[in-house]
């Protein structure tokens, strides 16, 4: 029997109930929705992660102080924080695979200026951090070399800053305290928005790291360093570098443990993208399983729809329906039911995720494979959970089935 | 004439639990080409088996059965399978029409089994049909839109379309009164008259009098087999039916 002709007759029945058809399809419409819709939210805050990682800078390297060990205990990391200014020039003066350097110091306090009273952060920099960063002034200048050298009271707002300071007025050449220390604003960077761990990255006050470290903290240690390589091909070996000047620098010998850690802006990546990503094959995994309960609830619509259709599939066998071709009619049916259910179900993930897009603060990006396998998948549940019914409809015996009430 | 069916020795046993049933215990039956020939036979007989039988839809124990100049022993099942679908026409008690399905479709599903698929223009054919049991106008009607009298004309149909060499009617008036009866007995003899074969199983005396040849069963054996002296006409029964 051809084969379009029993697609005909399962499309006929199909047609002839709709309401159980419709019922039928309903868990797998959810089931692949689901999964493509969680994908879609998980892979969208990866991308996110990784855009906003992108964002710190470019072909970037960071150096953090290490941990201690004393007597054979590893302390906590930065426990042993012996990263100084000099550290800076020396990778700058010496290290050929290595762009632009900064350091960073970081002190928190209270400023006051204009109409404004703000708890922010301070961030000491050197004058290259803009370029390392990838980041613009919206308006003013930056500091540099001399102000940096002369420890000049200069300061440049975040967007944030700038807003609660200075919300009517022009910031630039204004005065501001920080923690009682008078600076003159010189300039106001660019919008940056929010990290992927939702801290807002405007909300920050730039000054040179000499001015920071003697006004501000009155110690000499500096929290990190910001290395940019040439290129990307040259971070590994600018990161060799690093690692050779700073040993030197610090004096440590031969088969000691370095006191400071250096992380490429690529591992950092990869970490974040490992979590979003666990978090992605989870949510997959959760909507997974309403797709089996869908493809649970196509069987237990098919088994009673098998008993309901006893007399039908006597009629069937009587007039000369071989048993294969009710088990085709069967399949076929439980086989359209989910493949339009997938289809109804994709298209729905799809207009979901770009409601969400356009009108939520969550981002979505649908993954083509993850819609091609649902897709499969859904096509797998109806041959899978469709074929006991189907099977058991086959075998019936058209006398008794005829004779069925 | 020619044989359509030759049955000889006919047995079938079932097994129902540790007991035997032995519902026929050597039928000898020899149906000839455009015959019309009723069963009848108390509940328990072996007609009902006998027909199941006949209708290749159950095989028998023993005994050798050819249906159309064919051996139908030894057959499997997708065998059976065709033979019903190709010669054989069934019209049942209940109707059996496809529920939510027009009287065309349901005419026109045998058709659609028909894996050799002699019959190239389905649709045609079964408007033929249902122009044949006058039911041109009803097409597009559902099973719940038509009359019952109106029901078994359609299955008629459907057991038509396929041009079967015997038509296999189970208690077909067995769910209708006694007009509408008669109104069907008319059908399966026009039938008749224009050459088809046609075994009616029915346990109502009158209704077997619109045959040619009753055979009558009991406890699984023939005890009858006659021509019917006077054949009733349906046609003119219904001339001068009246009204009660």
């Amino acid at each position: 029997m051809k084969w379009n002709r029993i697609q005909k007759i399962a499309l006929q029945s199909i047609m002839k109930n709709k309401m159980r058809s419709i019922l039928t399809s309903l868990g797998i419409i959810i089931g692949v929705c689901s999964v493509i819709v969680m994908v879609a939210v998980g892979q969208g805050s990866q991308a996110q992660i990784e855009k906003q990682i992108n964002s710190l800078g470019t072909n970037l390297l960071m150096v953090f102080p290490g941990s201690s060990n004393q007597g054979g205990v590893h302390q906590g990391a930065g426990s042993m924080n012996k990263m100084k200014l000099s550290d800076c020039e020396a990778i700058l003066e010496e290290a050929v695979h290595v762009k632009y350097v900064s350091a960073s110091v970081r002190a928190g306090g209270q400023i006051i200026g204009g109409t404004g009273n703000w708890n922010s952060s301070v961030e000491g920099v050197s004058e290259q951090f803009l370029d390392i960063r990838d980041w613009d002034l919206a308006s003013g200048e930056f500091f540099t070399v001399k102000d940096v050298k002369y420890k000049k009271k200069v300061a440049v707002l975040g967007k944030t800053v700038a807003d609660e300071l200075f919300p009517d007025m022009e910031a630039i050449g204004e005065k501001i305290r920080i923690n009682n220390t008078p600076f003159t604003v010189i300039g106001v960077l660019e919008e940056k928005g929010q990290t992927g761990m939702g801290n807002d990255q405007d909300d920050t006050i730039l000054a040179p790291a000499t001015t920071v470290l003697t006004r501000l903290k009155g110690k000499d240690k500096i929290n990190m360093i910001y290395v940019s390589a040439n290129s990307l091909e040259e971070i590994d070996a600018a990161q060799a570098e690093v690692e050779e000047i700073m040993r030197r620098e610090h004096d440590i010998d031969y088969g000691d443990d370095d006191d400071f850690q250096i992380r490429s802006q690529t591992e950092i990546t990869e970490m974040a993208s490992e979590t979003s990503e666990t978090l992605t094959l989870l949510l997959a995994a959760i909507a997974g399983v309403s797709l089996i309960v869908g493809g649970i609830g196509i069987m237990n619509i098919m088994l009673v729809s098998v008993t309901e259709r006893t007399r039908e599939i006597g009629i069937r066998l009587s007039i000369g329906a071989r048993s294969h071709d009710v088990l085709t009619q069967f399949l076929a049916e439980s086989i359209t039911l989910s493949f339009i259910g997938g289809v109804i179900g994709i298209l729905l993930a799809i207009g979901i995720s770009l409601f969400m897009n356009n009108f939520t603060e969550i981002y979505t990006v649908i993954n083509p494979t993850i819609v091609f396998l649902s897709m499969a998948f859904s096509a797998a549940v109806g041959i899978f959970f469709g074929y006991y019914p189907a099977r058991k409809a086959a075998n019936l015996n058209p006398i008794d089935a005829l004779r069925y009430e | 004439m020619k044989p359509v069916i030759e049955m000889n020795k006919i047995v079938k046993n079932y097994a129902m639990g540790d007991v035997v049933v032995r519902a026929l215990r050597g039928v000898d039956v020899i149906i000839n080409e455009s015959d019309f020939v009723a069963i009848m036979g108390a509940s328990g007989s072996g007609k009902s088996t006998l027909m199941n039988i006949i209708g290749c839809l159950d095989d028998a124990t023993e005994g050798n059965y050819q249906l159309d100049g064919s051996n139908t022993n030894s057959l499997n099942k997708d065998q059976y399978a065709d033979i019903r679908n190709q010669k054989i026409g069934f019209v049942f008690q209940g109707f059996n029409l496809l529920p939510r399905t027009t009287a065309l479709e349901n005419v026109e599903l045998p058709l659609l089994y028909d894996r050799k698929e002699r019959i190239k223009n389905p649709r045609q054919q079964a408007i033929k049909a249902l122009e044949s049991v006058g039911l041109a106008d009803r097409m597009d009607h559902v099973p719940n839109q038509l009359s019952g009298g109106q029901q078994q004309r359609v299955a008629i149909a459907r057991a038509l379309v396929n041009d079967p060499a015997i038509i296999l009617a189970d208690e077909p008036t067995g769910n209708l009164d006694s007009k509408t009866s008669v109104e069907v007995m008319s059908v399966f003899q026009e039938l008749n008259e224009q050459g088809k074969t046609i075994i009616l199983v029915t346990h109502e005396n009158d209704i077997a009098q619109y045959a040619k040849r009753t055979i009558v069963l009991r406890d699984g054996h023939v005890i009858q087999d006659d021509k019917v002296e006077q054949q009733q006409s349906a046609k003119k029964v219904l001339a001068n039916w009246i009204e009660e």
